[in-house]
């Protein structure tokens, strides 16, 4: 998972792996980043299996790659250049973004790797249903579950139940983007509802594009 | 292995004082999926504290920051910060000297800026822990993990266990008060873990239940006068007769420093009790042999995978604790061994040194593979090592 500082990345993996915790698969997530700052690189990963993963660090050959920001792909705001490095055969791109981004060189090197990519409007998603572009992460999350099948969306949200409803302490740059996005809502668990309606939207729209594309990443069942 | 008299009985937030041995081995545990950081916390909740001492350095600031948390909920006695960590590690000594069970964190930078204080809370015998979450320690500036300042720790006179997963933190953590404080050791210890690896990363640990607790720390079984108005620890740091610059004066501290070792190397048999072995090994008999520490260990165990997929049978040794150093329990381990693969996250491969130390034919071992500046080691360069120094053996057999 390629983004900004700000957005959520860090928070994205966790959850992820966290949800697969819950169904009982083996997973771990781990953050890759620089100075804690807005806009700044950072990268996260989640790692998801059937049998006990004792790797960490940076994934170097990921199955999929979720683009949270465009800069990760027009500014080179990422770890590894170009930011699609590594990604397996018939591998997968979500791309947060309603408008094609890659150059034809990119599409070229997908294409010989035959990977998909999955266009997104994930921010946008984001503002219409949670009403704050910091919910972009959430439709990330739906978008990379509903067409792997990764984790279910009853495990999402009782992962989104773990994080954001109790007190959690990442960083200290994590503890005021907590606090500010709580200031959004009214209550926890509206932010809770708003977070997982996004989720839901973005589970759906993706899984329907796996259907029609007929795009599957085989990811083992528990 | 518990003598103190608390047993049973509560503390102040209702935790039940608990033989360690109950509490290590025979409670039902409960498995959480929690970040290293939040794992550092939920020990120390455990382990009856009674001070902790906070100085912001990434990657620990969230652990250092979370144990605030418990301090402010009860379970830590006393909690402050530092102006720096040379601070921070002297006003645990004074904790210490005081009678309390002191914990910190560190990292990279922060570990070497308080380095003088390692020696002197060894040569004080107080059994401090201080849990070193490693990153880089050179300039240009570098957060990520990187095991460099662990090769500082190795003479320090302090014990040293190197965490491989959360897990092993949260044993290594509780278990090592437990081991630092007995009274033929009572030495200060550091427990290792690979910054962001293990402290940033979220994994599944099974932890024992937050209502039971260690007992507390008893300063009346130290095997030096404890600090009190007769016996001030000024008496022992300055005291003329060790401060004179003649034969008596050199005896005395090459004794003393030889007393720390021996105490270091006496902890064993407590160690051995509380974490099965100073090491730990799996497919012994392999012919190819990774050993390492840490997240090295990890990534090695993908590496046995990757290996075992191609039709190598390839071995691994985890090595727990630095200090003491698992010498003989090595010789042993890597007896049949014809190849020995140290990966390490440092550019010195301090370990691979320590380990051609202590074996026999230590042209077996192969120093690497290495990174450096918190690369990440993916388990596919072990595997390229491996065949690589295999292909070369082969041909310098062909050669004969």
């Amino acid at each position: 998972m390629s983004g900004l500082g700000g957005q959520g990345v860090v928070t994205s993996a966790h959850v992820l792996a966290m949800a697969a915790a819950k169904e009982n698969k083996w997973s771990i997530s781990n953050p890759f980043f620089g100075a804690e700052k807005r806009m700044a690189p950072a990268e996260a990963y989640a790692r998801i299996g059937i049998d006990r993963i004792y790797d960490r660090g940076e994934l170097v050959y990921p199955d999929a790659i979720i683009v949270f920001h465009p800069q990760v792909i027009t500014m080179q705001k990422s770890y590894t250049a170009p930011f699609y490095s590594g990604l397996k055969e018939n591998g997968l791109l979500i791309i947060n973004s309603d408008v094609p981004l890659l150059s034809s060189e990119d599409e070229e090197s997908l294409r010989k790797l035959n990977a998909s990519t999955f266009y997104v409007p994930a921010t946008k998603i984001a503002i219409d249903i949670a009403g704050t572009e910091l919910s972009t992460n959430m439709a990330l999350i739906g978008s990379v579950a509903g067409i792997t099948n990764c984790v279910s969306l009853q495990s999402l949200d009782l992962a989104l139940q773990d994080r954001f409803g109790k007190k959690y302490v990442a960083s200290g740059g994590t503890a005021t983007l907590d606090e500010a996005i709580k200031k959004k809502f009214a209550k926890k668990e509206q932010l809770l509802a708003k977070n997982l309606a996004t989720v839901t939207h973005a589970y759906e729209r993706a899984g329907a594009w796996a259907n029609d594309n007929k795009y599957e990443l085989m990811v083992a069942a528990a | 292995m518990s003598t103190t008299v608390d047993i049973g009985t509560k503390n102040k937030k209702g935790q039940v004082y608990t033989d360690p041995n109950d509490l290590f081995f025979k409670t039902p545990r409960t498995s959480f999926f929690l970040t290293g950081s939040e794992i550092i916390k939920e020990a120390i909740k455990r382990s009856s504290c009674g001070m902790s001492v906070a100085y912001p350095i990434t990657p620990q600031s969230e652990a250092a920051s979370l144990i605030g948390e418990l301090f402010a909920e009860g379970y830590v006695d006393i909690y402050s910060r530092g102006a720096s960590e040379f601070d921070v590690m002297s006003i645990c000594a004074g904790g210490s000297f005081g009678g309390s069970r002191c914990f910190t964190t560190t990292a990279g930078p922060g570990t070497l800026r308080a380095m003088e204080n390692f020696p002197m809370w060894a040569g004080s015998r107080l059994p401090i822990q201080v849990c070193i979450t490693c990153r880089g320690i050179n300039s240009p500036l570098s957060i990520q993990p990187d095991t460099l300042e662990l090769y500082y720790m190795l003479e320090t006179g302090c014990l040293v266990w190197h965490a491989e997963t959360a897990q092993d933190l949260f044993d290594f953590i509780m278990k090592g008060f437990i081991v630092a404080e007995q009274p033929d050791v009572h030495l200060p210890i550091a427990v290792a873990c690979d910054g962001f690896f293990v402290t940033h990363t979220k994994d599944v640990v099974m932890m024992t239940p937050d209502d039971m607790c260690l007992p507390r720390y008893d300063p009346y079984r130290s095997p030096v006068p404890c600090m009190d108005m007769e016996c001030p620890p000024v008496r022992m740091m300055r005291d003329p007769f060790v401060m004179k610059n003649n034969y008596i004066s050199y005896a005395t501290h090459a004794s003393w420093q030889q007393e720390v070792r021996a105490a270091i190397e006496r902890s064993r048999k407590h160690t051995e009790a509380l974490l099965d072995g100073l090491i730990e090994v799996e497919n012994g008999d392999a012919e190819v042999l990774i050993v390492s520490s840490g997240t090295a260990v990890s990534q090695g165990r993908e590496a046995v995978t990757l290996m075992r997929d191609e039709g190598f049978d390839v071995g691994l040794v985890k090595i727990k604790t630095l200090r003491p150093f698992p010498s003989r329990e090595l010789q042993a381990a890597t007896r049949n061994a014809k190849r020995i693969f140290v990966p390490e996250f440092n550019v010195a491969s301090w370990l691979a040194r320590e380990i051609k130390a202590v074996v026999q034919d230590n042209q077996r071992v192969v120093a690497g593979p290495h990174v450096g500046g918190g690369m990440t080691m993916p388990p596919e360069i072990i595997m390229e090592r491996i065949l690589r120094t295999l292909k070369s053996d082969k041909e310098a057999l062909a050669h004969v």
